[in-house]
């Protein structure tokens, strides 16, 4: 799509000869998906990309409470509430339960405020003209659960809380680049150095959830950890807290002063964690114990079997989250300075590009959709998949043991006498690892399999989810220190903008001992050539350049092979017949938990 | 010679023959039916997995999406799993792994338990109180838990020494026999209190035999007709054990197809390929039944005392 093309369009909206329906239709025609056309025009200043009537579904209980239990199964359990420290979906979502952003994402890639009184605009004079500096207004009347009102200040604390290096919080990315002013009681101030196309990420969604200052102001910096708060919330969302076993469950009742009207519908909430994906499909579909399991990575010939029985049914949410490996850019197995895989040192055998090329060819993603993931996770090599306008057309994926054979040999990597490569004592034996889950570890045979006809040997390893999936700075298995040489697991996207997706392979955002394994860049991945075209990114306004700036970082990672994409996987759910959830491709599944509703 | 009774061919002494105690046992084991079968259908599977993958030579972890879940056929006498792998080699070649687990848990928990009981039994005293309250102590610990914490903590330093195959196999193993032997050590000491105060155990300490003596050569042998019960009991605790393991996807890798992971990995698809779990846990369940008539068989036939 020509730029010209675009900014025409974008000058009839603003003079009223094309309606910014029709025009999010015609972009979606281009391939652009209604986020990305709706901050199009936010930041043309031609309308808000707030959400619209319909971007939410209508909610229908005309009082609030009096819909008994509403069971949830995670069959990843939590292990911390506070959104700041909590990485991995599990713990984002259990905290978005008691804490609310100023804005979630709907699921057309809108806004939909929730503390915040409106979404910023130009209209509304939120956006100002050279993309320097974000109003935001907030919501009148929100209590915390302990009746203390929420204001500016505690908009400010957050900000203030996560850009300190010391406290190490998973959030501090969306915060450490931008200053927050208060300007009043209910108004705040954002202010970017670079005109910021993308200015929706402090204080919205799952990096937005807003702690209380008054809980939380003792407990900044080094001794984060050790407030109390940290596992007994005190929030303003819909539900108030119980009780938290950490791994297991979650429970918490009606909040009776919540701040939008004949919300919530449920009396009491549980969310109950462990267990693995096939039983939590089991235990809504076919015996309806629970209302809603999340994401379940099951075998789709499994799910539809279970959705024969009747009682419920699976919901696909197409977003950016993908099935990917991770080869290790560090070496697992030696200590620097007491940390292994330190960014010191150089894995012996990825770093030469014919292996990660091999390896790359030797995974069989054709068969990973047919046989395994089904519905659930057509094949892709784009580590970039959604929305559209961002998906790289440069890349191919193959599955050729032959070829892989081809270049270890060039590459002089001679088989040994047990049939494994080797060149200058670097054997080709690594160690995969990955979470307890059946098409995980159907994916780790296919991959052995081909890989040993390479003369490569895969030792599997295969973690329970709660471990893997933990927060937990002692344990060495979670995949956030990848002590590993290589690790397969979904990365889920959490904004309708790459942005915020695409900084897990910027060389500042290394996950290390130094910051205790918070950093979003788990594979250690550095280039100063991809930190440039992030930067250029963060900074760019002419969308199209934009997106292609976005494209070729995608090409760099997916190209480099220390990145190897296996499938989409669109958010697979299973709920109830009778369950109304709110579900959104762009946010955590809790978004907008207060809007869940059963129909008798 | 008057008055003298001549001597008749049937005053001689009755030449019966020579039984010795291991022909009596197994006469006596002959007649517990069950047992018999039991031992049958055990020296079966430990021949199948030992010589079965010489004679069934596909390989356990050929991928064939043409063929999965597929229910027995001539290619697959015991069907396929999802990745159309060969259950038959990989119910045979998980045999092995499950029985060597089996067998070696019980020996280390034998040896402890005998080690323990026979120290307790015959010093008595404080060592006899403080190594049954090490008894109790183990007994009362919960095994499951544990073993968890203990692969968990020691699992990579071990498999980086030895290797992974074989580093889970220690470890796996030592905790197993670690975690069951005081039933053993308890069985020794009583058998122990007892026979001690015999009278041939007094005689024989009487001729000036040594203590070392007295235990390996009188008591010991006499003790060991309950222990042996007890072992074979331990050998099928142990199988269950390692397949539990494995079932939660803690023990063997997750491509070793012990039989405990080969169940783990069928459960999803119970309801529509039970072949998959069927042959696995078969094995298991005539394994351990076996195991346990033969245990019970050895029972009657090692016990001097009982009339058969």
């Amino acid at each position: 799509m020509m730029e010209d093309d675009l900014r025409q369009m974008i000058g009839r909206v603003q003079r009223g000869t094309l309606s910014r329906r029709g025009f999010v239709k015609r972009m979606a025609a281009l391939g652009i998906t209604a986020p990305m056309a709706t901050q199009l025009l936010a930041i043309t200043g031609a309308a808000p990309a707030a959400a619209q009537s319909g971007s939410v579904p209508a909610y229908a209980p005309s009082r609030r409470g009096g819909g008994g239990a509403l069971k949830i199964l995670y069959w990843q359990a939590a292990t911390l509430l506070n959104p700041h420290f909590g990485s991995g979906t599990t713990n984002n979502d259990a905290s978005r339960v008691f804490y609310e952003p100023l804005a979630g994402w709907a699921t057309d890639g809108t806004l939909f405020p929730i503390l915040a009184a409106e979404i910023p605009s130009t209209d509304n004079g939120g956006i100002s003209a050279d993309g320097r500096t974000i109003t935001w207004k907030l919501k009148r009347g929100v209590k915390w659960h302990d009746g203390v009102e929420f204001s500016a200040d505690d908009v400010v604390f957050n900000w203030e809380y996560a850009k300190n290096p010391a406290t190490a919080a998973v959030t501090s990315g969306s915060y450490r680049d931008v200053n927050v002013v208060k300007v009043d009681d209910y108004t705040v101030r954002v202010e970017f150095a670079q005109p910021s196309p993308f200015w929706a990420d402090a204080f919205v969604a799952a990096a937005g959830q807003m702690i209380p200052k008054h809980l939380f102001k003792d407990f900044v910096g080094a001794n984060a950890r050790d407030a109390p708060t940290n596992l007994r919330p005190v929030g303003t969302g819909a539900y108030k807290f119980v009780s938290f076993a950490p791994g297991d469950n979650l429970r918490a009742e009606l909040n009776p002063n919540y701040h939008r009207e004949n919300r919530p519908y449920f009396d009491t909430l549980e969310i109950k964690g462990g267990g693995d994906a096939a039983s939590a499909a089991r235990a809504v579909l076919q015996t309806g114990d629970y209302d809603y399991a999340w994401s379940l990575q099951v075998e789709d010939a499994i799910l539809k079997r279970l959705e024969e029985a009747g009682k419920g049914r699976v919901n696909i949410v197409d977003g950016g989250s993908i099935e990917f490996v991770q080869l290790n850019t560090t070496d697992p197995n030696r200590e620097v300075d007491g940390e292994r895989s330190s960014i010191k040192t150089e894995h012996p055998a990825f770093r030469d590009p014919a292996v990660r090329q091999a390896m790359a060819l030797l995974i069989d993603r054709g068969a990973l959709e047919q046989h395994i993931y089904g519905r659930g996770g057509p094949a892709t090599a784009n580590f970039l998949n959604n929305p559209p306008r961002f998906v790289s057309p440069n890349t191919r994926w193959e599955f050729s043991i032959q070829k892989a054979n081809e270049i270890l040999d060039r590459a002089g990597w001679a088989r040994g006498r047990d049939g494994i490569r080797a060149k200058d004592n670097v054997r080709l034996k690594f160690v995969f690892q990955t979470s307890v889950n059946a098409p995980r570890q159907r994916t780790q045979a296919i991959y052995k399999q081909a890989a040993q006809r390479a003369g490569i040997d895969l030792e599997l390893k295969s973690v329970t989810a709660s471990v893997f999936f933990s927060s937990d700075v002692a344990n060495p298995d979670t995949y956030v220190k990848l002590f590993a040489d290589m690790q397969m697991y979904t990365t889920t996207m959490p904004q309708a903008d790459p942005e915020r997706f695409m900084n897990q392979y910027t060389s500042w955002e290394c996950s290390t001992k130094a910051n205790n394994w918070q950093g979003r860049n788990i594979v250690r991945f550095r280039s100063e050539e991809y930190d440039a075209l992030f930067r250029q990114a963060q900074g760019e306004l002419d969308p199209v350049k934009r997106a292609s700036l976005f494209i070729r970082m995608n090409d760099m990672v997916v190209n480099s092979n220390y990145i190897i994409p296996l499938v989409k996987r669109p958010t697979v759910s299973a709920s109830l017949n009778n369950l109304n959830p709110v579900l959104s491709a762009w946010d955590g599944t809790i978004w907008l938990l207060g809007d869940w509703y059963r129909t008798t | 010679m008057a008055g003298s009774i001549p001597a008749s061919a049937s005053a001689e002494p009755v030449r019966r023959p020579h039984v010795g105690p291991w022909k009596e046992a197994w006469r006596r084991f002959r007649k517990h039916r069950l047992a018999v079968v039991s031992a049958a259908v055990l020296l079966l599977l430990i021949l199948g997995v030992l010589l079965g993958p010489l004679f069934w030579t596909l390989p356990i972890d050929e991928i064939d999406f043409a063929a999965t879940l597929q229910g027995p056929t001539l290619a697959h006498p015991l069907g396929t799993d999802d990745l159309g792998q060969d259950l038959l080699a990989r119910v045979l070649y998980g045999g092995r792994i499950s029985l060597a687990v089996g067998f070696t848990a019980m020996l280390v928990a034998v040896g402890l338990g005998i080690l323990v009981g026979s120290t307790a039994g015959m010093a008595g005293g404080r060592t006899d109180a403080g190594l049954m309250w090490l008894t109790d102590l183990f007994l009362s610990l919960p095994q499951l838990p544990l073993l968890l914490l203990i692969i968990y903590l020691f699992r990579a330093s071990l498999t980086e020494v030895v290797g992974t195959e074989l580093g889970v196999f220690i470890l796996v193993v030592s905790v197993i026999g670690a975690f069951n032997w005081m039933p053993v050590a308890r069985l020794v000491r009583a058998q122990f209190l007892s026979l001690r105060e015999k009278e041939f155990v007094e005689a024989a300490r009487a001729l000036g035999a040594s203590r070392r003596r007295l235990v390996l050569r009188h008591i010991l042998p006499n003790a060991l007709g309950p222990v042996i019960v007890a072992a074979t009991i331990d050998i099928a605790a142990a199988i269950i054990a390692e397949s539990t393991l494995s079932f939660l996807g803690l023990g063997f890798p997750p491509d070793i197809p012990t039989w405990g992971r080969l169940l783990f990995d069928a459960k999803d698809n119970l309801d529509f390929a039970p072949h998959w779990a069927l042959a696995p846990g078969i094995a298991i369940f005539l394994t351990v039944v076996s195991i346990n008539f033969v245990g019970d068989g050895l029972r009657d036939a090692l016990d001097p005392r009982r009339v058969l």
